[in-house]
């Protein structure tokens, strides 16, 4: 198991540098220069900004130097905010988004499992019809279609639920909902699937005819083996999440990093797109890294299995 | 002795070679594909897809011939008019039919959804399959850059070539759309056809035909591509779905097309301003298409998955 660990890490960091790579040098190819069109600019200035920024040096130079700022923690400067820093920035927003991704997170790890189990104990029956409707819902209609049919059918028609801005719990009610209807539907989708093989698995007959109560076996015995699956595929929601979180941040005014991810793109301030989708791309790879292992300590027969490798 | 039938040799003649052959099945067997239909006929759900991908595919291609306007005139004595008898979706803040631009995003939709998946289809059975017949070790490298290559979020990958491939303010081309969607896409179609290679490879029934004297290429034709396409078609029906919605979700960031061309998610992006002046069917008739969209390839997967599962046969 060790030697998986070790060999998981190590892919993780080359994947890391090669998205950071990939993104250096996809912002240094775009052609032009971005001090180039803030109209007639002295000579002076521009070596000046040029300087400023590093640019400059030779390309492979400045690679090394951002590689080693990122190594620091420094994101670098932003090219179009003149106060703030990539980091200051990230600073601000990240606490923001990530706020409303758990919020979200946790409203779809609570009714999207709960859903998919429902819908399979009373398969082809009223709950089961009902939950595979939300699903349907969620997975055909985009989070930022959502979004909006949220705020025009119950933001303007419930008075306490504002349509956007940020700052008290009631604020991210709707953007959460929003955003954590996609997992949900994924997540009731899969546990159904993965319920109904296990509810016609032996050992659930073996459970029954000792005698255990119904509720036992399907908490001890059906849904612990069910949820399996939906931990193996968290990772990928959780990307889902932060970037449908662009989205849902534009459309409810929220300030956080996907909202400064979305200005630095319109702006076109290159190093805070750099820094913002690294930091982006840092997260999703931790994330998927940790529920990786925490999938491995879940289930003993990955532990098994894997270790004779 | 009269009762006697008279049989005479020349009522009987020798039964031809064929007919004897007791191993002849007589009945006109059902072929794969012509089962997998017939299950997926009975699926309710996946037809009602079926349906509204072919009516989509359908209007896509009539819907901006209907009612006579053009997707980029512009009539400023008719803006923001709700939906009505002459403009059955109403119009734009610029004038423009609506009826005509929806049906006009659709073609761009789809023509991006399907476009894409063919792409990642394409590129998808060319890796896969060299790394499932590939040495072990030419396998093992292919197969970790693709895993570093699938670990680079998708969306974020699709932003920042389209970032870098468009000028401020023009839109994105439909070239660099679909090769930003293509480039880390093609990793699951890719990891699919290795896994059924390789699985095929080692299976017995390809070895009981090898050891019957079967060719390599007929245990190819016959075999390993029947039994590779059921999956890779389940695949590419839910990729078509995610490329629409990365596109839908570009344009709504402002990253789309480059107008007066549109796409259903730019229409939707253009139809969020007018929610706030009480235009919402400019913002609600697009979002809609992208959801029957999404939904009519999503059940279609789902139901050909299950079609092509044999263990759901009865």
């Amino acid at each position: 198991m060790k030697k998986y660990l070790f060999k998981r890490i190590i892919m993780s960091a080359i994947t890391l540098w090669a998205i950071i790579t990939i993104t250096f040098f996809l912002m240094h190819s775009i052609p032009g220069n971005p001090f180039r069109k803030e109209g007639k600019m002295p000579q002076v200035v521009y070596e000046n900004l040029q300087k400023k920024y590093g640019l400059d040096k030779p390309l492979p130079e400045q690679y090394i130097i951002y590689l080693k700022n990122l190594l620091k923690g420094d994101f670098g400067d932003s090219m179009k905010s003149k106060v703030e820093t990539v980091n200051d920035m990230i600073r601000r927003g990240f606490p923001v988004s990530a706020y409303l991704g758990l919020e979200a997170l946790f409203i779809a790890l609570i009714f999207g499992p709960a859903l998919g189990a429902l819908a399979a104990l009373y398969q082809n029956k009223f709950p089961d019809y009902i939950s595979m409707i939300i699903a349907i819902i969620g997975i055909s209609v985009p989070s930022f279609i959502m979004g909006t049919i949220l705020i025009q059918f119950v933001a303007k028609n419930v008075s306490w639920i504002p349509i956007g801005g940020w700052g008290e719990f009631k604020h991210t009610f709707l953007p959460a909902v929003a955003l954590s209807l996609m997992p949900l539907a994924y997540m009731a989708r899969l546990m159904r699937s993965s319920m109904l093989e296990i509810l016609g698995q032996d050992y659930i007959k073996t459970a029954k005819s000792k005698g255990l109560s119904k509720s036992i076996v399907i908490l001890k015995h059906a849904i612990r083996n069910a949820v399996l699956p939906i931990i193996s595929v968290l990772g990928t929601l959780i990307s889902n999440l932060l970037v449908g979180s662009f989205v849902i941040e534009k459309i409810f005014g929220i300030p956080g990093l996907g909202k400064f991810f979305v200005q630095s793109i319109n702006n076109r301030d290159y190093t805070l797109i750099m820094g913002t989708t690294i930091f982006y791309a840092i997260i999703l790879i931790v994330l998927l890294l940790l529920v990786d292992i925490a999938y491995i300590f879940i289930d003993p027969r990955i532990r098994l299995t894997k270790e004779g490798r | 002795m009269d009762n006697q039938i008279n049989l005479s040799k020349d009522m009987f003649r020798p039964v031809p070679h064929e007919d004897r052959n007791p191993e002849k099945i007589r009945r006109p067997s059902i072929k794969y594909w012509s089962d997998v239909w017939r299950r997926l006929r009975q699926n309710k759900l996946s037809m009602v897809g079926l349906t509204i991908i072919l009516l989509m595919i359908l209007m896509s291609i009539i819907g901006p011939l209907i009612n006579g306007y053009s997707y980029f005139e512009q009539d400023y004595s008719k803006i923001n008019l709700h939906p009505n008898a002459i403009h059955w979706f109403g119009t734009d803040e610029l004038g423009r039919d609506q009826f005509t631009r929806i049906w006009f995003g659709a073609r761009y939709s789809l023509i991006i959804g399907i476009l894409a998946a063919t792409i990642d289809f394409i590129i998808g059975i060319l890796y896969g399959g060299l790394s499932g017949i590939a040495t072990r070790k030419v396998d093992n490298i292919m197969m970790r850059i693709a895993e570093v290559i699938y670990s680079i979020p998708y969306l974020l990958i699709v932003i920042l070539l389209s970032v870098v491939f468009s000028s401020e303010g023009s839109g994105t081309s439909l070239f660099v759309l679909i090769l930003a969607m293509t480039l880390t896409d093609w990793v699951p179609m890719a990891i699919l056809v290795r896994g059924q290679v390789l699985q095929l490879k080692e299976s017995e029934y390809s070895l009981a035909a090898e050891s019957l004297g079967a060719t390599k290429p007929w245990i190819l034709r016959k075999h390993i591509i029947p039994n590779t396409l059921g999956p890779i078609l389940v695949n590419i029906t839910l990729t078509i779905p995610r490329a629409i919605f990365a596109e839908a979700t570009l344009s709504f960031l402002g990253l789309g097309l480059q107008a007066p061309k549109s796409s259903l998610g730019s229409l939707a992006n253009d139809g969020l301003a007018g929610l706030a002046v009480g235009n919402g069917y400019q913002i609600i008739i697009p979002a809609i298409f992208i959801s029957l969209i999404m939904f009519g390839f999503n059940v279609l997967g789902d139901g050909l998955r299950d079609a092509l599962d044999p263990r759901l046969r009865k």
